[in-house]
């Protein structure tokens, strides 16, 4: 395995009594879509959260253990927020763009990292629509409100905004599960060119998905990660009875 | 009896009790509904043809109505001006809305942004409390601490406009608040994780997504706070000193077209002059209320 960009050492995620993580270690290899899968509330996505600490927002949660990025323990105290978000970013469920223009949308993260050069503005902003694969069906329509555009549209336009900011590391917590099959294949599209240059981290339900595309899967089971390896060896020789059985659908 | 009840017996050419009942309904709820719009066409029809008889019958010219400032009716048709009390009541309602929305939005954003639920709880219970003290109740208050506290620090009576907008802005801080923290929550809690997940503070979140998604709903409220500060009568009349002059500063006594109304309405005959004038005055209070509506909902279809 090449140098891990994220190391999480036994990370237990409580939210009140309620433990949900248990102590999972998983390492991140820089530039590889690894996909977490599992049943619901099995945790996954409650792990990718903290990642760029999103579980914050929740009150009453209680982490332990360590996640280091870049050999960085991101819980520590004094550890930036803003610096950390910006460089482990997020793409949601439901596609989220603001209420504003296209353009606006894509420059926003940007801005309020505090450049306001139009130029530059107007740089970044196509080549992230370009490395999203949207910017020719967008290019003439910036001005328009990103809320007119069509569901998997609007999933690759926040794709953008997120890569605008030159993250290192995009977490996807289950970016197609809200779009329909053919934008969901469009994405799909997107996060196999968007490999090359950014490590992935994705949760999914969609077992296909997770075959198709990702170079490492991570089977979680009731807070606990029970096998983690190559996707192809994952689904071909899964050495835990229970994997073999969920990936063949046997339960979930 | 009961036994009758329960036997189906289908009568089919008879009407069910069911239907009857559905029947009863229906017809309750149209005859209410059909009253409601009967009595609001006549107050309109009323006050419109009350408020025109200034002008048809008794000749004022409506330029004279809407540009001049001299008021005094009882002296006859030249001195029927009502721009005194026109500039007034604009001049109150947008500054005690000026006044009122940074502390609107300071408390919109508090309560649905931070906060333990306790707190949010305690803020709720004290603006509507506020919100339901009857406005003779704060021109009470005005008259015994603001104006006093005016006459104090400016000199004069202390009776005046800027009494008028500090009990104004009292009255309308709890409308616009409650109407804000509507807004702010119908904000999807989504956009906030998306801006915070690209690198943006708490306090850029909050000023460049949340308010800026929220600015329809907010501009609502303020709009809602405007009527609300136009239309109010019995506290402005008790702090505004009732004189009907163009105001020249912020503290000698004015009028407004409200507080004109409360304080003349029982020193005129009716169908004199000086009683259509009122009318006019009313008259023009209710085309306001129609163009604050008008805003609203100009704004609500922009917003969808």
């Amino acid at each position: 395995m090449s140098e891990a960009i994220i190391d999480v050492k036994d990370l237990k995620v409580a939210y009140g009594k309620n433990e949900v993580l248990h102590g999972v270690s998983l390492a991140f290899p820089a530039g590889d879509l690894v996909a977490l899968v599992g049943p619901s509330g099995c945790g996954k996505s409650t792990f990718l959260r903290s990642l760029n600490r999103m579980n914050d927002e929740v009150g009453n949660v209680n982490i332990q253990g360590t996640i280091k990025f870049k050999g960085q323990d991101i819980y520590a105290d004094g550890s930036d927020l803003v610096a950390l978000r910006s460089a482990i970013g997020m793409v949601f469920q439901q596609p989220v763009p603001f209420p504003f223009s296209i353009y606006d949308n894509v420059a926003y993260g940007l801005r309020v990292a505090g450049y306001t050069e139009r130029e530059y503005l107007d740089q970044r902003v196509e080549e992230s629509l370009r490395q999203a694969a949207i910017w020719d069906e967008v290019k003439d329509d910036l001005k328009k409100s990103a809320l007119a555009l069509s569901g998997g549209q609007q999933q690759r336009v926040c794709i953008a905004r997120q890569l605008a900011v030159r993250p290192q590391v995009i977490l996807l917590d289950e970016p197609t599960s809200a779009l329909d099959p053919i934008s969901s294949s469009e994405i799909e599209e997107t996060l196999l060119t968007l490999k090359r240059d950014y490590t992935l981290i994705m949760v999914t339900h969609n077992l296909q998905q997770a075959s198709r595309i990702s170079d490492r899967t991570a089977f979680f089971l009731n807070g606990n990660l029970v096998e983690y390896g190559r996707t192809e060896e994952m689904f071909l020789r899964p050495r835990q009875e229970v994997t073999s059985e969920y990936l063949n659908g046997r339960f979930g | 009896m009961s036994d009758k009840k329960h036997t189906h017996t289908h009568q089919l050419q008879q009407a069910s009790r069911e239907t009857r009942h559905e029947w009863y309904g229906k017809t309750i709820t149209l005859a209410s509904v059909v009253g409601i719009i009967i009595l609001v066409v006549a107050i309109i029809y009323f006050i419109g043809q009350r408020g025109l008889a200034a002008f048809t019958t008794d000749h004022v010219k409506v330029t004279d109505f809407l540009f001049s400032a001299d008021w005094n009716p009882l002296d006859g048709k030249q001195y029927v001006g009502a721009a005194a009390m026109i500039v007034t009541s604009f001049l109150v309602m947008i500054l005690a809305t000026l006044l009122a929305v940074p502390f609107a939005l300071a408390l919109g954003i508090f309560m649905t942004e931070f906060t333990k639920k306790r707190l949010t709880k305690y803020l709720q219970i004290m603006i509507e409390l506020l919100a339901g003290i009857p406005s003779v109740v704060y021109g009470f208050l005005g008259v015994t601490i603001i104006v006093p506290a005016i006459r104090t620090i400016f000199g004069g009576a202390g009776f005046g406009i800027l009494a008028g907008i500090l009990v104004l802005f009292v009255m309308v801080l709890p409308t616009i608040t409650s109407l804000t923290i509507d807004a702010l929550k119908g904000v999807p809690a989504q956009y906030r994780q998306a801006s915070l997940a690209l690198g943006a503070t708490w306090w850029q979140t909050t000023s460049k997504v949340i308010l800026r998604a929220a600015t329809p709903g907010i501009l609502t409220a303020i709009i809602f706070g405007m009527a609300r500060a136009f239309g109010e009568a019995l506290a402005v009349q008790m702090v505004i000193g009732n004189a009907v002059l163009m105001p020249h500063n912020l503290i000698s006594p004015a009028a407004t077209l409200t507080s004109q109304l409360t304080s003349q309405l029982g020193n005129t005959v009716n169908g004199t002059l000086a009683n259509n004038a009122l009318w006019s005055l009313a008259l023009f209070l209710l085309l306001m209320s129609l163009a604050f509506n008008l805003v609203v909902r100009i704004i609500g279809k922009r917003k969808g």
